[in-house]
């Protein structure tokens, strides 16, 4: 079984589909000769051949829209944000034609947008960017974000399968960070399915993301605390019934994620838990998010505005104590 | 590049089809704003009237195999692809029976595997990169089949057109945009859109060939149309084609285009693309007799069908969105059993 790094797995996903199915296709600034601002699809133009792997000028409206078009007419294309805060730059062909097709006229669009996503690399505010709301909120995509390597490449493969849109985030400072035994051929992972990391009868932490990671790292000075650790996988659709269950159990809920306050996917949550266990609940449903505020460059700055292990650590003795 | 039609016009046979779909798209036009002004028409209704020859003579120089992508003012092209008069007159009332089932409205339906037309949305512009995928998908599979879709004069300004044409230029893609220049973006007039004289020379930002023709002479639009479709799909790459016109009502019907100087009108409605083509034609008695009763018969059946179907049940707005219907199903705190 194959050690593969997140960004392999993602990698080795994306391969394995384009292998098994010959509609499958990548579109994208710099994938082909170059591999891609990460390398993600390194080495797939001479698999492929320029047919398969498309490198478009620098005009995301443009090449999002001849996605959905390609797939209009059965193809399953892949499109590579270099880095996801780009997507802003194709906002009107996702949210309004493509999220909309199925709805007004019956026309499925089977596409996957993928790109490097989050903050802690020092990238500054147009490289570290949380996007996973604005979609969250615009019906017909689904959003999706592991946080290993396994999930990873469970769920592109799911999203290349899926006959709806689907926004695959990949966080970048895990890329090259976490490894993993992964097997060839693994099959895809479902969309919108929670994934318990650790039981515990406590506490619920939910996160997703880099998120999961430092939460893990929380949990091993939270010494003598039972915390159920919950990594959504999927931000839309929210696999609620995951957390409820497990707030129903523990009756104390914190939510955990670097995507800034306000909107945030925690506020969804504590609305899920107020209107499903109200009577379960010992306790405020706590939210330790980033701030309101774009992402800072200097790694000073930065370090504040990302909830860190200590703030993890921190808000779950201080909830736990309620 | 001064335009340079095909000097054999097309069979009697064929313009007594582009004559009726003149008037066909004319007729449910008259239709359609009796009924919006009895309050039957849901959302706007955006005429073509004074442009339906663009419309008509473009979808005609089209294979059956070939996609569309049309605006709200190009119920023409759909009519001649194949689409019936029943589903222009349904969308417009939003019924059951509607090719939406009531889900859009307007001129916004489609159906690629019959007829090859792709539902526009209201941001104009962006039907450009979805055609260049359209083309580029098609031809991933082997097939020569050519995208075509329109612009206004307004929309030659957004982002999407450029994009869609610079991924589709460097591409090659067998794509034909067609500039439908009719003067004014609602009332903005097209110099404030672009200071140049002809909108087809934004082709050469592109290295594309781009045509000017007579928008309100249905026989010029469909030779430029068919030449520029023909070398499309030869593998000659996108084409730009700029037809002048003048939207002879305001944007929508609530709007009286005040803004528009009443001796344009006048001059404009001298043009009149159905009037010319009939002076052209010179129909005999036979021809007007069974183009005139096919009309009525058609016009007739489409608006009792659409005033009759039943509007769609409200239950429907809750499916549709993605293949799985259960995603969006939820039901409210507040209404679940105490």
């Amino acid at each position: 079984m194959p050690e593969l790094t997140f960004l392999q797995a993602i990698s080795r996903g994306i391969w394995e589909e384009m292998e098994a199915d010959p509609t499958v296709f990548l579109m994208g600034e710099d994938i082909g000769r170059y591999g891609g601002a990460f390398k993600v699809t390194e080495g797939f133009l001479d698999r492929f051949g320029p047919g398969r792997v498309i490198e478009t000028p620098l005009a995301e409206e443009g090449f999002v829209g001849a996605a959905i078009g390609a797939a209009y007419v059965g193809m399953r294309p892949v499109v590579e944000f270099q880095f996801i805060d780009f997507i802003a730059c194709a906002f009107d062909q996702i949210v309004n034609f493509a999220c909309t097709s199925r709805y007004r006229w019956g026309q499925g669009v089977p596409l996957t947008i993928r790109g490097p996503w989050g903050g802690a690399t020092k990238a500054g505010p147009f490289h570290s960017r949380n996007v996973e709301m604005w979609f969250a909120h615009s019906p017909g995509i689904k959003v999706v974000a592991p946080s290993t390597p396994a999930d990873a490449k469970g769920l592109i493969k799911a999203c290349i399968r899926d006959n709806d849109p689907c926004l695959f985030l990949e966080h970048k400072s895990l890329y090259r960070r976490l490894k993993e035994d992964v097997p060839d051929q693994s099959p895809p992972i479902p969309i919108g399915k929670a994934r318990i990391v650790r039981e515990g009868g406590d506490l619920t932490i939910v996160t997703y993301g880099l998120m999961v990671h430092r939460c893990l790292e929380a949990l091993a000075e939270l010494q003598g605390l039972s915390v159920e650790l919950i990594d959504l996988r999927t931000i839309y659709p929210l696999d609620r019934a995951a957390v409820v269950d497990s707030v129903k159990k523990t009756s104390k809920i914190m939510v955990v994620h670097e995507d800034t306050r306000t909107g945030g996917i925690a506020g969804e949550i504590a609305a899920i838990v107020n209107e499903e266990a109200f009577e379960y609940l010992d306790g405020p449903v706590v939210r330790v998010t980033a701030p309101d505020t774009p992402v800072p460059s200097a790694p000073s700055m930065e370090e504040v505005f990302l909830p860190s292990v200590k703030d993890i650590s921190e808000a779950a003795r201080r909830l736990a104590a309620y | 590049m001064k335009a340079n039609p095909a000097t054999d016009a097309p069979p009697r046979a064929l313009q007594l089809e582009m004559y009726y779909h003149l008037r066909l798209t004319r007729a449910l036009d008259e239709r359609a704003q009796i009924l919006y002004r009895q309050g039957k028409v849901i959302g706007g209704l955006f005429s073509s009237l004074g442009q339906e020859a663009i419309s008509v003579g473009s979808a005609f120089a089209l294979d059956k195999g070939d996609y569309v992508g049309p605006m709200i003012r190009n119920s023409g092209t759909v009519l001649v692809r194949g689409h019936s008069a029943r589903d222009v007159m349904s969308n417009y009332l939003a019924k059951a029976t509607s090719p939406t089932g009531g889900k859009d409205n307007s001129q916004h339906f489609g159906d690629i595997a019959r007829t090859g037309v792709v539902s526009c949305i209201s941001m104009l512009g962006t039907l450009v990169p979805v055609m260049a995928g359209m083309a580029l998908g098609a031809r991933m599979k082997g097939e020569k089949r050519v995208a075509m879709t329109y612009v206004g004069d307004g929309a030659a300004s957004t982002g999407d057109f450029y994009e869609g044409l610079v991924f589709a230029s460097v591409q090659k893609l067998p794509l034909v945009v067609i500039i439908e220049n009719n003067q004014y973006a609602y009332s903005t007039p097209t110099s404030k859109q672009s200071l140049l004289k002809n909108l087809a020379d934004k082709s050469k930002a592109f290295g594309i060939p781009g045509y000017v023709g007579d928008g309100n002479d249905v026989l010029e639009v469909y030779a430029i149309t068919k030449k520029c479709v023909d070398d499309a799909r030869e593998g000659r790459g996108p084409q730009l084609i700029e037809f002048k016109t003048l939207r002879m009502r305001g944007h929508a019907v609530h709007d009286d285009a005040s803004y528009v100087p009443p001796e344009l009108f006048e001059e404009w409605k001298k043009k009149d693309p159905i009037a010319r083509f009939e002076r052209k034609l010179k129909l005999s008695g036979g021809e007007k007799e069974e183009i005139g009763a096919r009309l009525k018969a058609t016009v007739d059946d489409a608006v009792e069908f659409a005033e009759t179907s039943p509007a769609p049940p409200g239950e429907n707005a809750y499916k549709g969105v993605f293949e799985d219907d259960r995603i969006v199903q939820f039901t409210p705190w507040w209404k679940r059993d105490a």
